[in-house]
């Protein structure tokens, strides 16, 4: 880096860091054992909550410069949060980073390939959903035409990174154009109608994990929800506001509250832990702007996920049935930290018959995906990985169920590097719990 | 950063993977718990085992490099901020449980191990290790061995002094020395494994432990006691004790701390009352419920309003690990969090707690207290803002007068937190001038150059720098 740029970010830091929130943080520790990076890094300090909060304040208070190391840190941290909940003080550390990374991001000079990525991502890409849609049926094209035959034949996928090439065989099959083309906009409870509700179907959910929402659009009909679907509803934002994007962010924030306000639904569904938990911050993210903070703050309250939905409509009590199996759950961290909701899932997979369910030990550390530090931080991550697959496979599961798409690629990756694809699988909780209804109820 | 040669030295010893002297590394180890102490070390080391400790130690002896061992990080004295520079010495290679002998009831373990890792290892056995610091989930057992760290189960169990049975240490000349041993009984010589727990770093480098441990206690129960009246709950703790009934735990919480507790905690704790207790026994069923019979009964002559046994033994753990956390949640409420630990005999309490009350009345601060009540170990905290210059003095004015008081109360300043850099002006008023010459000289015989945690336990041991520039 150099020094005008490290004066510029230094600049920023006085600037915009929340200092109230940066003296919040008492240095007691009780983060430490909850951080995924300080315990795969050895207990380096310097990977851990407490550790980063200090750098923050030091280059504040003009102590430190922020030098690559400090940026180098910043950028390993997960994202998790799970230093949250476990925070006595109540530090908000994921405003701390969103802030941090979008100062150093904002002010440091990027090579050109980087840009070019980041603008084709975050700007063209994201923000579009017809052009998500292109996209993705141009994945459906190399996985349907036999390009993806060829391609893994021919060896060319060794050339990518370990984890981006397994990646590649984990990918789900996505839908075809037509299949993309007619989405619902309404769709009517299937039972006495309890709910009205809005669903948030998001932008690689609606396209990639297609499968999935439309699985969760139907508990939700069959749960007794009338759900409305506004088609001006765009990506959540999470991914630009995690990656030092937080202007582009705001906008797509106030896209998704305008299309949703006047719906009037009792609760806006998600079924990614990742988007609903940027959801539910929508009032943090735009609590400076007297237009919109309002407004956010009514949005922000209606999010909720689809299995705490559906434990609140007394799913559980529904028959729902499979074949005999053990069954684990992977919290989402976001799920988990940013939105609360970990003992929902539980409950709701508990109640299957033929399921045993036996939870993992540290089933709600970070699996490692973290939106796209799996493929940025290959290497952290999947030290990460493998010890969360050392629990998983502990627990003799058939199955690993999940709520959110990164952590259910994640797992998919895993399973598929430990070579057990044979044996066991990964699906969505929203996927495994269709399957158990409609086995049931046909 | 230390001289080119000198760094050198400490890579061939340790490799280069575990020297660390970026500017992130250093940042990241100039502080611990404690608010107001920050300062860079010059290099942070982590050395695989005791002759690499013992090498390092002759090279910064001879050079006059200040050594400052660190564990977790969680202390509340500021005993691991590097106050004069020089070296970090982590311990995180130290990361074994060495036996669990079932024979002798001992456990022998390397210091960088987390204290809860060895107590889950030794309740997998069916035995107990007693010293719980509220840290004890991130501390490691080399950190409590330093610090003589209590916890909730110090009243009736004592604290981490009276389960080292015997240590390894790398003294500042090199050597490398073993105290005490797997024995019931031990006079040859003076007690030095007693010396070293406690000594907060500034005699040597612990790299070995061996701790007693007792069976396991059959059954554990848990209460909250309710009050409307601050005066009534310590009352009630003197009166426990002195109708004979010591119990495993008895802690007490203000007001104002279990308002912060219950926002972080969530678990209903009532925020509407002046204090509460949480008492613990443990031991066999027969005996455990006539304790907590005869416990309720005096809470009740002691006018608490309210005694509810835990329903489980997961509800407990929640009462527990809530308490656990009242320090940090006191931090929700101002930005800094300043936290005392004076101690007064048990038969004091209720005088103290009064003596705090009005201290922070007359020095307008605001003071919230919780602690160890059962042992005499309070934890009056000061929420304040390190920003605010005069409301800083009024704080530092206060507690200086509570050390007087505790000390007037036949106490001390520090009942588990230890001197540190944080306390070291007020040891003289519990030790006296002759005391503190004695245990500078006692320092001076292990350490000469005073390489062992600088800055520490006593003030003026004036170092200069010598080798090592900022």
């Amino acid at each position: 880096m150099k020094t005008a740029e490290r004066e510029r970010i230094a600049q920023g830091f006085k600037e915009k860091m929340d200092y109230d929130q940066i003296l919040n943080c008492m240095r007691c520790g009780f983060c430490l054992p909850s951080c995924p990076t300080y315990i795969e890094s050895g207990m380096d300090e310097s990977q851990s909550p407490r550790g980063r909060i200090a750098m923050m304040k030091a280059v504040v208070d003009g102590e430190m410069e922020p030098d690559e190391d400090v940026k180098r840190s910043l950028d390993l941290c997960l994202g998790c949060r799970a230093c949250e909940p476990v925070c006595p003080s109540g530090v908000k550390y994921g405003h701390l980073l969103e802030q941090a990374r979008d100062i150093i991001n904002q002010n440091k000079k990027q090579s050109l390939p980087e840009k070019a990525v980041r603008g084709i991502v975050f700007n063209n890409l994201f923000p579009h959903q017809n052009r998500m849609v292109a996209a993705t049926n141009l994945l459906g094209f190399y996985q349907r035409s036999g390009l993806q035959k060829v391609a893994r034949k021919s060896g060319i996928m060794n050339f990518f990174p370990e984890s981006l090439s397994t990646m590649e065989k984990v990918l789900p099959s996505v839908p075809t154009k037509k299949e993309l083309k007619n989405r619902p906009n309404h769709l009517p409870a299937l039972k006495r109608q309890k709910k009205k509700v809005a669903f948030f179907s998001g932008c690689l959910m609606d396209t990639m994990f297609m499968k999935t929402n439309d699985a969760t659009m139907k508990l939700l009909q069959y749960a007794g929800c009338e759900i409305v679907i506004p088609d001006t509803q765009n990506c959540c934002g999470a991914l630009h506001g995690h990656s030092g994007e937080r202007e582009k962010s705001k906008e797509m924030a106030k896209r998704n509250i305008q299309a949703f306000e006047d719906v009037g639904a009792d609760y806006i569904i998600t079924n990614a832990g990742g988007c609903g938990a940027f959801l539910v911050d929508y009032d943090y993210l735009l609590k400076d702007d007297i237009n919109w903070s309002e407004r956010a703050k009514e949005f922000s309250a209606k999010i909720k996920d689809i299995t705490s939905i559906l434990v609140e409509l007394d799913f559980a009590n529904e028959n729902l049935t499979l074949d005999e199996q053990i069954v684990t759950y992977q919290d989402s961290c976001h799920l988990k930290n940013g939105q609360k909701t970990f003992m929902e899932p539980r409950k709701l997979l508990q109640s299957i018959n033929g399921v045993t369910y036996i939870e993992m030990k540290d089933a709600s550390r970070c699996c490692g995906s973290a939106g796209i530090y799996n493929i940025v931080e290959s290497e952290m991550s999947m030290e990460i990985l493998d010890y969360k697959m050392d629990q998983a496979k502990k627990t003799r599961a058939k199955t690993i169920v999940t709520a959110n798409p990164g952590c259910l690629l994640q797992m998919k990756l895993g399973i598929e590097r430990e070579g057990l694809s044979g044996t066991m699988r990964a699906v969505h909780i929203v996927d495994f719990l269709l399957e158990a209804y409609e086995k049931d109820h046909r | 950063m230390l001289e080119e040669h000198l760094k050198k030295k400490l890579q061939s010893i340790v490799g280069e993977e575990n020297y660390q002297d970026s500017k992130t590394s250093l940042l990241s180890y100039s502080y611990d718990a404690t608010p107001g102490f920050q300062s860079l070390p010059d290099a942070v080391i982590s050395p695989r085992n005791k002759h690499e400790v013992a090498d390092i130690v002759k090279l910064c002896n001879q050079h006059n490099i200040p050594i400052v061992p660190r564990g977790s990080g969680t202390n509340l004295s500021a005993g691991t901020t590097p106050l004069y520079g020089g070296i970090v010495l982590l311990m995180k290679h130290f990361n074994k449980i060495l036996e669990i002998d079932e024979e002798n009831l001992t456990v022998r373990t390397q210091p960088g191990v987390i204290t809860q890792t060895i107590i889950e290892a030794v309740e997998e056995k069916g035995f107990f290790y007693p010293p719980d610091p509220s840290s004890m989930k991130i501390s490691q057992i080399g950190g409590n061995i330093n610090e003589n760290s209590g916890g909730l189960r110090g009243l009736k169990y004592g604290v981490t002094r009276d389960y080292v049975m015997g240590l390894e240490v790398v003294l500042p000349n090199g050597e490398i020395i073993k105290t005490g041993g797997k024995l019931a009984k031990d006079v040859a010589g003076y007690d030095l494994t007693r010396l070293f727990v406690g000594s907060e770093g500034t005699l040597g480098i612990v790299t070995e432990a061996t701790l007693k441990l007792i069976p396991k206690p059959e059954t554990k129960k848990t209460m909250l006691v309710l009050y409307q009246n601050l005066d009534a709950a310590a009352k009630s703790v003197s009166a426990i004790i002195a109708n004979r009934i010591i119990p495993a735990t008895l802690e007490f919480l203000d007001q104002p701390t279990l308002k912060a507790v219950e926002d972080f905690a969530q678990i209903g704790l009532p925020t509407d009352v002046k204090a509460v207790l949480i008492i613990e026994q443990d031991g066999p069923i027969e005996i455990v419920e006539q304790d907590m019979d005869r416990i309720a009964k005096i809470c009740k002559e002691n006018q608490a309003i309210e005694v509810t046994l835990a329903k489980s033994s997961e509800d407990a753990e929640a009462l527990t690990t809530a308490r656990r956390a009242a320090l940090s949640a006191l931090a929700r409420l101002r930005p800094t969090t300043i936290l005392e630990d004076a101690t007064v005999p048990r038969s004091e309490i209720a005088k103290m707690v009064s003596a705090i009350e009005e201290i922070a009345r007359r020095n307008q601060v605001t003071i919230c207290t919780f602690g160890h009540a059962g042992d005499g170990n309070l934890h009056p905290t000061c929420l304040t803002d390190i920003r605010d210059k005069q409301e800083m003095e009024r704080v530092e004015k206060a507690f200086e007068e509570i050390f007087h008081k505790a000390i007037e109360l036949g106490g001390t300043i520090t009942g588990e937190h230890g001197v540190g850099a944080m306390k070291l002006p007020y040891l003289h008023l519990k030790v006296g001038e002759a005391g503190i010459d004695l245990m500078r000289n006692i320092k001076l015989a292990f350490d000469p150059n005073s390489i062992m945690n600088p800055g520490k336990v006593f003030t003026d041991i004036n170092r200069k720098r010598v080798v090592v520039q900022k």
